[in-house]
């Protein structure tokens, strides 16, 4: 019956013609295409994540860096010991703040009007500046009245000036010889040199430009004013008149050459440093300014060429949040030699806070320890036993099918919902305490226990059937030939999966919102029903915050969240090749 | 064929010994059932103790369906139903009260792909001997394995590395360590699943010298594809085709004077 088929001739094969080449050629094409397309796939990726991390990690760093004055302090027993006890509690309740406040006094003792001495120790001294020589003389009362050496920690914005954050400083110095007439109060100073030329132009070049977009208003407004109804015709024309003032000013000042420039709010700020005190400028023309002393002269005697610094201040005084005086305190601080940077160990070892500089991320860390200690603890076991008994002993029938499709159907259902379901059941029915890691850790739990009986399902069929049909055919029994052999074969996979389902649990934000974890809770927690937050909710929080410090710590907390989370994954690695040593 | 029935000869005493040893397992009016695909069908068999049976046949004959009955490892397939009676020592094998565990300590069981644990080579014979609770002290139980492995003919050259694991042996040396593993829980028959169609000839040598050699001990069954194996190790064997039995006897009588005409076109390479 296969005469007929082995008597046909064989079709020839001609290797060498063209269209055999063409194929060959196009099969060639098509190779390289996909490996194209895959290594730019990658490259892609690749790019995204360099990106993604550099960005956070530029971000983020300046969050672990601090800067503190280092000064000794003197406590005196009427600040800290009214009643001249100094046990722990009574010395607790002492005025610790002035202690920092006289020592920071020392070197501004200019500084007594009201206002100022709230601008300098509110604004630029952190509200913890006092923890630290609290700490030591509470440790050690007997050095009460003595100079103690402590350091006082600076308030985020002052901080942010020190970390270049608040505006570029550039500083030049003088080169002709100054003279200046006075030593307080508003002064005039004169240059030998043309010192302040670039200065004026840059001046009038700004306002050249603001001229410009002037003249473009005015035209706008004009084109605008014959469309518009009669009634609001006149307010319009208001308008315009007062920018065609605005433009002619502008435009005066703008094309002045020679005389003096004012400086405004708005335009970059220039300090002149001379003689031990700072002149703020207020007016400047191409040789001379007059200007307010912010901090005061030792003499008015003739500074020479080289001895006085011309200061700018890129960021005009009215869009910074520290003024011109607080800055030229800070350099004094940092000419002085206070100033010192270092590591922020604070923001591993504190709460949140409202105050950026005090803020730190151990309350958050320990929440999600906590919670996922709760999660693991049940979805480990509870997963892992589901998935042996629906893959290795549940009967297949119609009730085991639909147990199936629904665990697949609540691995998909959105994380919100659990947090609803959280709320609904843990709080409101059996009353457990509201933002406390046990209840997030079973709200969680709810939630990846789907993500892990699928990854332990799918080790477990993966396992080889010779494997069991060996152990059966010894005498094993079917439990035995699972736990002796399969599970173990399995293991790796099932804390693979395991750890992709921890992993997924400790980023998860919107499941802890609906059950109370999103307040704001200082306090570090210590038991599973206290109040806490977790790195995510903490990250949340702080990335809503107006103030420009807590951006740092968001990426801070960013970086740290993900450092958690290569630690979890180093450790089931490690775990896995644990287990896997054993064969 | 004619090569491969000079050995036959010389197995011929053997053989007749074997035809006449009492039986070890009774098989009688046994079906097989796969859902609805009717896989065996009203087979009878008796194997002879303290000999090697070998069932051939062409590939879906049903000879693998039914050495997989005589350990009840059917069982663990949920459509497949057994009807009959299979004797092991004259007691029924599907007697309701009989552990199925137990059953499976008695007749042991070794598979066409080799299939150690992958664990150490000491772990892999001791295991049995452990659920089975063989052994009651560890020297006991190291004199077991080296026993075992001794019997496989695989202690002299493992003796320096069992605690290396198993899976890392060549493919020769897993099969008998297999073998080695399925000895130590002492059974009664050992059923033996095509053991050497994964192995190059002279590991195949080495496994069928160590049958032969197990024969003394123990009632053996093969399924092979190769008609040369069941002439070599063999003495009884039994042809299946299209689940039925078709012939069995004495090897040398079945491979010399078949009586049934699809019998002779097997084992002459007529089909198949």
């Amino acid at each position: 019956m296969t005469d007929a088929v082995l008597n046909t001739p064989r079709r020839r094969h001609d290797l060498t013609s063209t269209a055999a080449q063409a194929l060959v050629r196009k099969r060639y094409a098509a190779e390289r295409r996909f490996k194209f397309f895959g290594v730019a796939a990658i490259v892609f990726a690749a790019a995204f994540i360099v990106f993604l991390v550099s960005d956070i990690v530029i971000k983020g760093a300046p969050a672990f860096v601090e800067h503190r004055l280092t000064m000794k302090l003197t406590a005196t027993s009427q600040q800290v010991a009214a009643e001249g006890k100094t046990d722990r509690a009574s010395l607790l309740q002492g005025d610790w703040m002035a202690v920092v406040r006289s020592g920071v006094a020392g070197y501004f003792p200019e500084v007594t009007q009201r206002a100022q001495r709230s601008k300098l120790y509110n604004e630029l001294i952190s509200s913890g500046a006092d923890i630290d020589i609290r700490n030591r003389i509470i440790a050690d009362p007997s050095l009460i009245g003595k100079p103690v050496e402590a350091s006082v920690l600076l308030s985020d914005d002052a901080d942010l000036y020190f970390k270049g954050s608040v505006t570029k400083r550039l500083e030049r110095t003088g080169r002709g010889n100054g003279t200046v007439s006075g030593t307080t109060g508003d002064v005039q100073f004169a240059s030998s040199g043309s010192d302040f030329v670039d200065d004026v132009s840059r001046i009038r070049s700004d306002l050249t430009r603001a001229a410009n977009l002037a003249r473009l208003e005015v035209m706008r407004l004009k084109a605008a004013v014959q469309t518009v109804a009669s009634d609001r015709r006149a307010s319009l024309e208001e308008q315009i008149n007062r920018q065609v003032e605005r433009l002619a000013d502008l435009d005066r000042r703008g094309l002045a050459t020679g005389g003096s420039e004012k400086i405004g709010d708005n335009t970059a700020s220039v300090l002149l440093r001379l003689n031990g005190g700072v002149i703020k400028v207020t007016e400047l023309g191409d040789k001379s300014i007059s200007g307010t002393v912010l901090i005061p002269l030792k003499s008015n005697v003739d500074a020479k060429a080289g001895d006085w610094q011309i200061v700018t201040l890129n960021t005009p005084e009215g869009s910074r949040k520290l003024s011109d005086q607080q800055i030229s305190w800070l350099d004094r601080m940092k000419d002085e030699g206070l100033v010192s940077r270092g590591f922020a160990w604070r923001f591993f070892t504190s709460g949140d806070s409202r105050e950026p500089e005090q803020a730190g991320i151990l309350g958050g860390l320990i929440g999600s320890a906590l919670t996922m200690l709760v999660t693991l603890g049940l979805c480990l076991p509870i997963g892992v036993g589901a998935a042996i008994y629906l893959e290795e002993f549940a009967p297949k029938n119609r009730l085991t099918d639909i147990v199936e499709v629904n665990i697949n159907n609540l691995a998909a259902v959105p994380s919100i919902v659990f947090g609803l379901l959280g709320l609904a059941m843990f709080l409101n029915t059996f009353d457990m305490p509201r933002s406390s890691p046990l209840v997030g850790g079973l709200v969680l739990a709810l939630l990846v226990l789907p993500t892990i009986i699928i990854a332990s399902r799918a080790a477990l069929k993966a396992v080889p059937p010779s494997i069991r049909e060996a152990a059966l055919g010894l005498g094993a029994s079917h439990q035995q030939a699972v736990f002796h052999h399969v599970l173990p074969l399995a293991m790796p996979g099932i804390l693979t999966g395991a750890i992709i389902g921890m992993a997924h649990a400790l980023g998860e934000t919107a499941p802890l919102l609906m059950i109370g974890m999103v307040a704001f809770i200082v306090e570090v927690p210590k038991s599973l029903v206290e109040s806490a937050t977790v790195l995510p909710v903490q990250i949340y929080l702080w990335s809503d915050l107006p103030e420009a410090a807590f951006q740092a710590k968001t990426a801070g907390a960013i970086i740290v969240l993900l450092m958690f989370l290569f630690c979890m994954n180093g450790a089931a690695i490690w775990l896995r090749k644990k287990f896997e040593q054993r064969w | 064929m004619d090569m491969t029935m000079k050995p036959e000869f010389q197995a011929l005493q053997a053989a007749s010994a074997a035809a006449s040893a009492p039986a070890a397992v009774t098989a009688r009016g046994v079906n097989v059932y796969y859902g609805t695909k009717h896989a065996i069908k009203d087979l009878d068999v008796d194997i002879p103790e303290k000999a090697v049976t070998a069932f051939i046949g062409p590939s879906g004959c049903g000879k693998s369906t039914f050495l997989r009955c005589i350990n009840r490892m059917n069982d663990t397939i949920s459509i497949c139903k057994v009807t009959g009676d299979i004797r092991l020592d004259g007691s029924d094998i599907y007697d309701k009260a009989l552990d199925v565990v137990q059953l499976r300590a008695r007749v042991g069981m070794v598979f066409q792909k080799p299939n150690p644990f992958p664990k150490s080579i000491f772990e892999n014979v001791a295991y049995g001997a452990r659920i089975h609770g063989l052994t009651q002290s560890k020297a006991d139980l190291d004199q077991l394995v080296e026993e075992s492995l001794r019997r496989a003919s695989l202690w002299e050259e493992v003796k320096d590395r069992l605690d290396q694991t198993g899976t890392g042996l060549s493919g020769g040396q897993q099969q008998r360590l297999c073998i080695a593993r399925a000895i130590a829980v002492s059974p009664e028959v050992i059923l033996m699943d095509e053991p050497c169609s994964a192995l190059d000839p002279i590991a195949t040598a080495k496994i069928e010298e160590l049958i032969d050699e197990l024969r003394r001990n123990y009632t053996i069954i093969i399924v092979t594809h190769s008609m040369q194996q069941a002439a070599r190790v063999s003495q009884k064997t039994a042809f299946f085709h299209l689940g039925t039995l078709v012939e069995e006897g004495p090897t040398n009588t079945i491979f010399t004077t078949p009586r049934d005409k699809r019998t002779q076109d097997y084992i002459t390479g007529r089909f198949g």
